[in-house]
């Protein structure tokens, strides 16, 4: 693998929206980098006949009753809100600058 | 030598019947609890949120309904630490996480339903590494914990505080959850009992997801017959989780009072050995497994050959399925907000809000996570991690087909001292080489005390943990296990492995004394 410049690491935390702060990355990256490396070796054995496995139990599609049943009341759901409105959540603009 | 009260270093067991004969009350009993909090918190740690009128009405409501006749279930009054990942309503549930601070759940996980309807006395909640992400519950936003038989030690996790508070006599029972060894990992590091129960057998619903495939609420406790009580309570069905198995629980408390290992087949993983184990570990291990073949066990050797390669694929599955689960905090339902002042955008605050309330192990692990999903990573990391997993569980197929129970040490080392790894993540990760097997698999599987080993001239001996591992629904089998290993070593030692501990309230402040064990781990 080429390794993970703190660009490319800038960039995935951009993806998973998190600001990290240019100390952080420069931190971050080689500890991301070594990582990575480690884990490399699970290629050697993932060959093309093996099926993967995403989950222990063979479930699928576990349905219940289509009834009604109570769930939390407004004022509940808002209560842990940072910023309530008019019963709703209130939120920051959600287009940016170049919108 | 500072004697504790009998109250707090009973058994669970002995503590509801003492309880349901009306020879003690459930309150006397909680606020016996609260006092040793009171007494050693301060240098422990373990606890992040105490609930102190919370636990004295639960406990009043247990002696209520003693007084009116009605039935009380075989833990009804006894007290139990919650691990801080569970919701319960109206009581602060912070995941070790700044993100967190201060929300108050609107609504109970059904295990703390199901402890409440059994009439377990809930302390409050106990520190763990951040969203469960570590191994010595210094990843907590709110400070580490101490292990109680070396305050300079880490006492494991991410279920550190609920393992220190059950090994200092904070609490009989507590509960903890296993991703990749966070119940374990405590137990064999505090001379505690902890079960992972199979994936499915208890339920995850208002646990705060970290890996769904992976994640399980379990049992810790300081004997197995506790443990098995706390499994029967909390397992079981439950329609609010998909992935919940519809089947009764397995007999875990009969299994527990039981302890027969008479011609059970213990197969010893010979790739859980060797180089990285701290020579002591081993020896305490094979003495265990030889007391098991002396109780009547056979012993034979499987191998495992995949296991290698569990610690990486966890690391690849894990931190893809948390940077998942940990998108919903997004500073907008729930939880801190940053930046909101009229000027940033929601996607601005978001990742300001991000940056401020996650710590360093939850950014490098939600990073990773997006770097093996992203397109073009995506097979050669998270699709060949899945592969792998798919090796272990035939790597535990063809074991199970050799031995009814498989057994490692629980962790390769025993406790660290703190800092020491806190920087260095793959050192970190390595203390759970011995469990993560068995959450890719999602079978069943526990950490029992076998004794002390010497770790360096700076500490006293120090614990060590027996793993055993059983296929999916036969958790029964693990208590079988460490029942037969507790009843002998229990009479080898003429007491608990925790009456060997050192005295905890001679170091912290607490009434005067010796520095020599405590007393009071007899039988009360």
């Amino acid at each position: 693998m080429p390794a993970l410049s703190p660009d490319e690491v800038a960039h995935l935390a951009h993806l998973v929206r998190i600001d990290l702060t240019d100390e952080e990355l420069d931190h971050l990256a080689p500890q991301v980098q070594v990582i990575l490396d480690s884990v490399a070796s699970v290629r050697e054995v993932a060959a093309d006949d093996i099926p993967p496995t995403s989950h222990p139990l063979p479930l699928t599609n576990v349905m219940r009753p289509d009834v009604v049943t109570p769930g939390l009341t407004a004022a509940a759901a808002l209560r842990g809100a940072p910023a309530v409105e008019e019963q709703r959540f209130r939120v920051p603009r959600i287009l940016g600058e170049e919108a | 030598m500072p004697t504790m009260s009998p109250l707090i270093t009973a058994t669970a067991a002995e503590l509801a019947g003492r309880i349901a004969d009306g020879d003690v009350s459930a309150r006397e009993v909680t606020q016996a609890h609260l006092d040793r909090i009171a007494e050693v918190d301060g240098a422990l740690h373990a606890f992040l949120h105490v609930d102190t009128d919370g636990a004295l009405a639960a406990a009043d409501a247990v002696d209520a309904d003693r007084s009116a006749g009605r039935d009380l279930g075989p833990l009804a009054g006894v007290p139990l630490a919650l691990k801080d990942v569970l919701t319960m309503r109206d009581v602060p549930t912070t995941c070790g996480s700044r993100i967190l601070e201060g929300w108050l759940p609107p609504y109970d996980s059904t295990t703390v339903e199901r402890l409440r309807a059994a009439g377990v006395v809930i302390l409050g909640k106990t520190n763990c590494d951040e969203f469960a992400m570590g191994s010595s519950t210094e990843n907590s936003a709110y400070g580490p914990t101490s292990n109680p038989w070396a305050l300079d030690r880490v006492p494991g996790g991410s279920g550190g505080g609920s393992a220190a508070a059950v090994a200092s006599y904070e609490a009989p029972l507590a509960i903890g959850t296993d991703t990749g060894g966070s119940i374990r990992q405590p137990a064999s590091v505090t001379g505690t009992v902890g079960v992972k129960p199979t994936y499915g057998g208890t339920s995850r619903y208002g646990l705060v997801a970290l890996a769904s495939s992976l994640d399980q609420v379990g049992p810790c406790a300081r004997n197995v017959l506790d443990a098995a009580l706390l499994h029967a309570v909390i397992g079981g069905h439950d329609p609010r989780d998909a992935t919940s198995i519809d089947a009764p629980v397995p007999a875990v408390v009969e299994a527990a009072r039981s302890g027969d290992v008479s011609g059970l087949k213990v197969g010893v993983v010979r790739e859980l050995d060797g180089e990285g184990y701290q020579p002591g570990v081993i020896e305490r291990f094979r003495e265990g497994v030889q007391l098991l073949a002396a109780a009547g066990a056979e012993v034979v050797e499987v191998s495992c050959p995949h296991f290698r390669y569990a610690l990486p694929a966890y690391y690849l599955i894990l931190p893809s399925e948390c940077s998942s689960n940990l998108a919903r905090f997004d500073a907008m339902r729930y939880g801190l907000r940053v930046g909101d002042d009229g000027s940033h955008s929601a996607e601005e605050v978001m990742a300001a809000t991000r940056e401020a309330g996650f710590g360093a192990e939850v950014k490098r692990r939600v990073i990773i996570g997006a770097y093996a999903l992203s397109a073009g990573y995506y097979d050669a990391y998270y699709g060949s991690a899945q592969k792998v997993r798919t090796l272990i569980v035939r790597d535990f197929e063809a074991a199970f087909g050799q031995a009814d129970v498989l057994v490692s040490p629980s962790t390769p080392t025993t406790a660290f001292k703190l800092g020491e790894k806190v920087d260095d993540p793959l050192a970190m990760y390595a203390n759970d080489l011995c469990t993560i097997p068995s959450n890719l698999a999602g079978n069943a599987s526990a950490s029992f005390p076998v004794g002390l080993a010497d770790t360096d001239g700076a500490t006293g001996p120090l614990p060590v943990g027996l793993q055993v591992m059983a296929p999916a629904m036969a958790d029964d089998r693990l208590y079988r296990v460490g029942a037969a290993l507790e009843r002998a070593l229990t009479q080898q030692w003429g007491g608990p492995l925790l009456g060997q501990a050192p005295s905890l309230s001679a170091r912290t402040g607490g009434p005067a004394g010796a520095t020599g064990p405590e007393k009071g781990n007899q039988r009360a």
